[in-house]
């Protein structure tokens, strides 16, 4: 366990920025409490200062997982959101997508956001844009990256991707043995 | 209605005819990683909405239990419910066909609904057992040949074992005459035969019709009175209904139970609200051990053997994600669900390590509560895993309970005994057996003078034995609590509660006058002690003996005086 580089803290904050902007100030400086990054084993977590001084004490073959897990460096150097960053996306994201409920289940299995699914859609979201994914309930579902802008839309088929998935809820159960 | 009767288990029912091939009934898994049935199976029978989707990978599915499927009892059910945190205990979502007569379900009938069904459940048990009654006696006095039931004898015995064992419908009528024997001795037995011969014959047609092992079945029927060691042995045959668990962090129970209700039939390991982390499939009795610690915000928490990760979320959930919880599992590849389980429930405040839980205090210690629920035969849990009815043996045993009693010790040396709000350990096993519960808590009491029990704050359960056969415990036992499938209808489990106090001063007085007092000589009148040739040196021995006794008060937990003031003040 070790606090992030330079380039690693730029690799995950570019990855962040593009679900949360400018959101990542609150990420980094909270009122209620100091949290911190921190490298363990490839993985990137988001922790508290306390609970970070004494999960030191777990040596570190025997330390699994600390605070929430945010992603992973692939072993080029780049770095992937995982799932377990969802919470945080959810909280502060700035571009959001509403699945209907026939398109919730599609999606959790791991299927691309098709225009039939679409409920809703944040206003003026360009294209390429990072997106977390809802159900009509409000309950974040996921996260993704946008495949048109909200304008462009309108006269895609009904067939037609629209959110390119890049993680979803059903990982806990597909990808357990990996996502860990 | 007369299904769901069944399972409530509000009321000793007589022992049932057995349906043929019983024992070969595919169990349906409620274990918590059992319910997430692959996605991708259910996806392909997801897409016809009227078929009903089991929630088990067993693949050979009789009708019957398809049918059961979907029905989702997510009440616990039982009387005894505990009242404590009604929050995080969820309402019950029958989609029983039986119950449509009354209109669909809501969230706002559906408590109401619930608790008629149990009074109903309780009104039928109630008629079952008057019949009994009735029957009873009048076949005890007319019917003579129920009167002199005669018990084979050693050589019919061997004879019957040779040929290949009884009819299970022959086994059955034994069972039941055995019972009807021993619960009036003095009336009904055989003048010639001894109490133990019945019992002998008792154990092992048990053991035949219920598929245990010799050895277990005694060992399980020596718990409870005879005619309640049946009830035992049926309830195992009998699932318990599924529990679910409001993740409080995540959403309110009212929210949660109408979304569930909307969603109608769909197997409850894969809705999209369980994915989001909304509930935790989890065993009724894993709610007991958390409850009894009762955890406090902002507290640092220990749990042992945490894997799947039910009662760390759940403690998590209590303390609203503030303070730590440290979740330790000695297995690394349960670690992984254990660590999907947390994420995915939102608990922030969660450390998972990987550690043997007997290395603990010197990992880490100053912990304000501990939540140590061993590793344990499974007895409570035959239910769930049948296998446990064969392959657990007397050496099983030893060792488990050999593990227990040094994890237990690890547990409370964990513990910081001056922690303000704190000073916990809450012991649980999902056995049932006293070498395993009351014989481990009664260890841990006589190695460390400073933890006593105390009350565990659940409201239901029988009390611990303070003696059990031969064996004499603390009298203070009776605040552990017991808890068994056919009573309470949830897994059969123990938790037992300890206060960690400091390790007192004057505790180091008594022990020390303990120790003073060695055998006395009585010396007769003008007899004078014969004077020792061997010549030991009382004062060279001084250093030595304080050297050992300082090394056995420690051993015992207590406080040791520092080495220089302990040799000045002797």
């Amino acid at each position: 366990m070790r606090p992030l580089t330079e380039e690693e803290q730029a690799a995950v904050f570019s990855k962040l920025a593009n679900y949360i902007g400018k959101n990542i100030v609150h990420l980094v400086d909270r009122n209620d409490e100091a949290y911190c990054f921190r490298l363990h084993r490839d993985r990137v977590y988001y922790v508290s200062e306390s609970s970070m001084r004494l999960a030191i004490s777990v040596a570190r073959p025997n330390l699994v997982s600390l605070g929430t897990c945010f992603g992973k460096f692939s072993k080029s150097g780049k770095f992937k959101l995982h799932i377990t960053a969802l919470d945080y996306l959810a909280q502060y994201a700035k571009y959001k997508v509403w699945v209907k409920p026939n398109g919730e289940m599609p999606f959790l299995y791991g299927n691309h956001v098709v225009k039939a699914h679409l409920g809703r859609i944040t206003e003026d979201t360009p294209e390429h844009q990072g997106v977390v994914v809802y159900s009509m309930r409000d309950i974040p579902l996921g996260f993704g990256v946008t495949a048109r802008s909200t304008v462009d839309t309108r006269k895609l088929d009904p067939t037609a991707i629209l959110v390119y998935r890049q993680a979803d809820a059903g990982e806990y159960l597909r990808d357990e043995d990996t996502l860990f | 209605m007369g299904r769901r009767a069944k399972n409530k288990q509000t009321a000793p029912e007589p022992l049932p005819i057995p349906s043929e091939g019983r024992p070969k009934t595919p169990k349906r898994k409620a274990e918590d990683d059992g319910q997430q049935s692959s996605l991708k199976k259910i996806k392909s029978s997801g897409s016809s909405k009227g078929k009903e989707v089991p929630t088990n990978r067993k693949k050979d599915l009789t009708p019957e239990s398809l049918g059961r499927g979907d029905v989702q009892e997510l009440d616990l059910g039982s009387d005894s419910e505990p009242e404590a945190d009604p929050d995080d205990f969820d309402g019950g979502v029958d989609s029983d066909s039986e119950s449509d007569d009354e209109g669909p379900i809501t969230a706002t009938n559906m408590e109401a609904r619930s608790r008629k069904l149990d009074a109903q459940a309780a009104r039928d048990a109630q008629l079952d057992l008057g019949i009994n009654q009735r029957q009873g006696p009048t076949d005890g006095s007319d019917d003579g040949d129920l009167v002199t039931f005669d018990l084979p004898t050693a050589e019919e015995r061997e004879a019957e074992k040779k040929t290949g064992g009884a009819e299970l419908q022959e086994v059955q009528r034994r069972i039941q005459d055995c019972v009807r024997v021993l619960t009036d001795f003095k009336a009904l037995a055989a003048k010639s035969r001894s109490r133990s011969e019945y019992i002998e014959q008792l154990v092992s047609d048990i053991s035949t019709y219920y598929g245990y092992n010799e050895f277990l079945a005694e060992k399980l029927t020596q718990l409870f009175p005879i005619a309640e060691a049946i009830e035992f042995f049926e309830a195992n045959e009998i699932q318990r209904p599924v529990t679910i668990r409001t993740n409080t962090l995540r959403t309110r129970r009212r929210d949660l139970a109408q979304a569930l209700i909307n969603r109608g039939s769909v197997p409850i390991g894969a809705t999209p609200e369980y994915l989001a982390g909304h509930y935790m499939l989890q065993a009724a009795s894993s709610f007991l051990p958390v409850i009894a610690l009762a955890p406090q915000p902002s507290e640092r928490i220990l749990d042992m053997a945490s894997a799947p990760g039910g009662k760390t979320t759940y403690m998590s959930a209590l303390m609203q994600n503030t303070g730590i919880v440290f979740a330790n599992d000695a297995n690394k590849l349960r670690t992984k669900s254990l660590t999907a389980n947390v994420h995915r429930l939102g608990c922030k405040n969660v450390v998972v390590c990987s550690y043997d839980g007997r290395e603990f205090p010197k990992v880490m210690g100053g912990f304000d509560r501990v939540l140590l629920d061993a590793p344990c035969s499974g007895t409570g849990v035959i239910s769930k895993d049948a296998s446990v009815k064969v392959n657990k043996s007397a050496r099983d045993f030893t060792l488990l309970s050999h593990l227990q009693k040094q994890l237990i010790l690890c547990a409370i040396d964990s513990v910081d005994s001056s922690s303000k709000t704190g000073g916990y350990v809450v012991y649980s096993t999902c056995s049932v057996t006293v070498d395993e519960n009351e014989a481990v808590i009664d260890y841990a009491l006589r190695k460390r003078p400073n933890v006593k029990l105390v009350d565990t704050g659940l409201e239901f359960g029988r009390e611990g034995f303070s003696s059990y056969m031969g064996k004499t415990f603390s009298d203070k036992l009776s605040l552990t609590r017991r808890f068994y499938p056919h009573v309470h209808n949830m897994d059969g489990f123990y938790v037992a509660k300890l206060k960690v106090g400091r390790r007192a001063k004057n505790a180091v007085d008594s022990a020390s006058r303990e120790v003073d007092e060695g055998p006395v000589e009585v010396l007769q009148e003008g007899e004078t002690l014969p004077k020792d040739e061997s010549g030991f040196d009382e004062e060279a021995d001084k250093p030595f003996v304080e050297e050992a006794k300082r090394k056995r008060m420690k051993a015992k937990g207590l406080r040791v005086l520092p080495r220089k003031t302990a040799v000045a003040a002797s």
